[in-house]
């Protein structure tokens, strides 16, 4: 029983990381229609660059806010720079671009930086709290908790609540007439772009730090996860990836507690493909119009 | 000229090829020869049906642990070792594939995309799980030259010789395939899903199949790999070798068979060809270049090809070919919708 409780915690702090990087590719899913496969290495170069300015100045925060502004830059300039050049309505050459950007990033980091493991530590304590005998949540996973649940509520506020929100959507589900309305479509895609890569670096910059350390594909097994939660819980819907975020953290940590570390990755893809098998769309995801 | 005809007499030229490498380019020719079998399938599989799959390196992976276990397992003459273990990487392979194609036939664009990255980066944790060997992987047999032609040629070249057939038997069926009543079905349902299903043509069944058809000639290309370097390890086919097939089908164009023959050579010849440009460069840095700076180039290429010239060197044969009148009209192959 302690341990089933030490594993749930462990799996509430991973789903929340996980919940935000799904929540990333649902963005920039319902802004452009695209499957962004290059935001691991995005998120790795925010990282790297989060770690230059830590290294440099000693201040994690100084680093963070760096990190979120990296990632941020590196999804406007992606857009603007490929995506934007690419046909519409069409999803392969997309995709193809997003390989083509992982293999350079990727490639480039692991020259620039080197191939090894770089230890970054974590803002807070990781010694866990005892509770009743029983190891629960550390302070880092308090933060880590705390920071996700901070950045999608902002999200959940921005796109539900504001003017630009109000845009942001109606660019991704009706471009035409929202640039009749006075709409600047091109532009909303680009913030979009920018909003989801930052998401995506922050569940980096989080995630990083508790594990191995920093290398070029350190954020590999995060993105496969994070998509794996975006296509259960519905590519379409905000309310799904938070949802199946927690719901294959727990799984992950679960399994990895209960049988092995190296069966966790088969789990979550024996759940994807029967969600996919069963409902493609997603659970949580509108019903399709009937074709034929 | 009929397909199996032609493909014999280029199998005999690359079989004469052979003669003019010495023993290194005979072990890459046969690398190139594995590539190229699974290149050809991904190639057909994302030109015609418009599926893209991140994961042929695992169709790969499936058919060289089917061949080592097979061939290791049979007593008996050579021939009939290999003959097993090429049978039994087609079977693993393709059982794979039509696992995968099932669920293909019901995902769209990154759907598919998505789920196949999730297996290959699942791969190294399947063969843990499994008894496969773990990251140590499955020793393949080693097959020495014949006795009456040990006189004649070494082993590097008498495994391109192997890796040359049994690319030819992998990719032949594939062509005629493309040409016949299922390439032109995969381009219906390619173009439209709707119309095609009015015209009878069902398009899961369709999609399902191409994706079967294509894990076959990859899982020969895994034996090959295998026969060349006697082991399969889950290392050996990791995100980056598959990415790096996908660079292969795009260089040289989706859906043209001629087209991965040339991004397969590209593929396994360049990477070569930088490293030995980088241990030029310092001993430090020239570590940190080592393997990147191709990949690096690759990708570089990928988003050059894409957003500037989506036909791939494909294209560039069909220019050369459009200057001499043709005899027949090929099919249009769609890279696109």
């Amino acid at each position: 029983m302690d341990r089933f409780v030490f594993l749930f915690a462990a799996g509430l702090a991973r789903g929340a990381v996980l919940a935000l990087f799904a929540l990333s590719l649902v963005i920039v899913w319902r802004t452009a229609r695209v499957v962004n496969f290059a935001q691991a290495a995005m998120a790795a170069a925010a990282v790297y660059a989060a770690f230059a300015v830590t290294a440099a100045t000693g201040s994690y925060w100084a680093g963070l806010l760096t990190g979120l502004a990296a990632g941020a830059l590196l999804g406007a300039a992606a857009e603007r720079g490929l995506m934007r050049r690419l046909p519409a309505h069409a999803p392969l050459p997309g995709i193809i671009v997003a390989i083509g950007l992982v293999m350079v990033l990727q490639a480039g980091l692991a020259i620039a930086f080197g191939p090894e493991h770089r230890p970054m530590r974590p803002p807070f304590s990781e010694r866990p709290f005892i509770i009743g005998g029983v190891p629960v949540l550390s302070p880092n996973d308090l933060f880590t908790l705390a920071a996700a649940a901070a950045v999608m509520a902002a999200l959940a506020l921005l796109f539900n609540r504001t003017s630009l929100g109000l845009q942001l959507r109606a660019a991704a589900f009706a471009p035409e007439t929202a640039r009749l309305l006075g709409v600047r479509v091109p532009r909303m895609v680009t913030l979009g772009w920018a909003l989801s890569v930052a998401a995506a670096s922050l569940a980096a910059l989080l995630l990083v730090p508790t594990e191995l350390g920093l290398n070029p594909h350190a954020v590999d097994l995060l993105f496969v996860n994070a998509f794996a939660v975006a296509v259960i819980g519905g590519l379409d819907s905000p309310a799904g990836a938070l949802l199946a975020g927690i719901g294959v953290g727990l799984l992950v940590s679960l399994v990895t507690g209960y049988v092995s570390a190296s069966a966790a990755p088969l789990a979550v893809l024996a759940l994807m493909t029967l969600v996919l098998l069963v409902r493609p769309g997603g659970l949580l995801a509108p019903k399709e119009a009937r074709t034929a | 000229m009929s397909t199996p005809l032609r493909a014999l007499i280029i199998t005999v030229l690359a079989i004469g090829g052979t003669f003019g490498l010495d023993p290194f380019r005979n072990y890459q020719l046969a690398t190139a020869a594995a590539c190229f079998a699974a290149v050809a399938g991904l190639t057909v599989l994302v030109g015609l049906t418009g599926q893209l799959s991140l994961g042929h390196a695992v169709l790969m992976a499936a058919g060289g642990y089917g061949f080592a276990y097979a061939a290791s397992a049979v007593e008996g003459p050579w021939p009939l070792a290999l003959a097993a273990g090429l049978a039994a990487a087609a079977a693993v392979s393709g059982l794979l594939g039509l696992l995968l194609g099932a669920a293909a036939a019901r995902l769209r664009g990154p759907y598919l995309a998505g789920l196949t990255l999730a297996l290959v980066i699942a791969l190294p944790a399947a063969v843990n799980t499994l008894p496969l060997g773990g990251d140590q992987g499955a020793r393949a047999p080693f097959f020495p030259v014949p006795e009456a032609l040990s006189a004649l040629i070494a082993v590097e070249q008498w495994h391109a010789w192997l890796a040359i057939a049994v690319a030819a038997v992998a990719v032949t069926p594939l062509v005629m395939l493309r040409a016949g009543r299922a390439g032109l079905r995969m381009r219906a349902v390619l173009d439209d899903e709707t119309a095609s299903r009015l015209s009878g043509v069902d398009p899961g069944v369709v999609k399902a199949g191409a994706f079967a058809a294509s894990a076959v000639p990859a899982g020969l290309g895994g034996a090959v790999l295998a026969i060349a370097t006697q082991q399969v390890t889950p290392g050996g086919y990791g995100l980056a070798f598959s990415l790096l097939l996908v660079v292969a089908a795009v260089a040289g164009g989706l859906g043209s068979i001629g087209g991965a023959a040339i991004g397969s050579v590209l593929v396994t010849v360049l990477p070569w060809f930088i490293d030995e440009l980088v241990a030029a460069a310092p001993a430090e840095f020239g570590q940190r270049l080592d393997g990147n700076l191709a990949v690096l180039l690759f990708g570089a290429g990928l988003i050059a090809l894409t957003t500037a010239w989506p036909g791939g060197a494909a294209r560039l044969l069909d220019r050369l070919r459009a200057a001499r009148p043709l005899r027949f009209a090929t099919p249009s192959t769609t890279t696109e919708r």
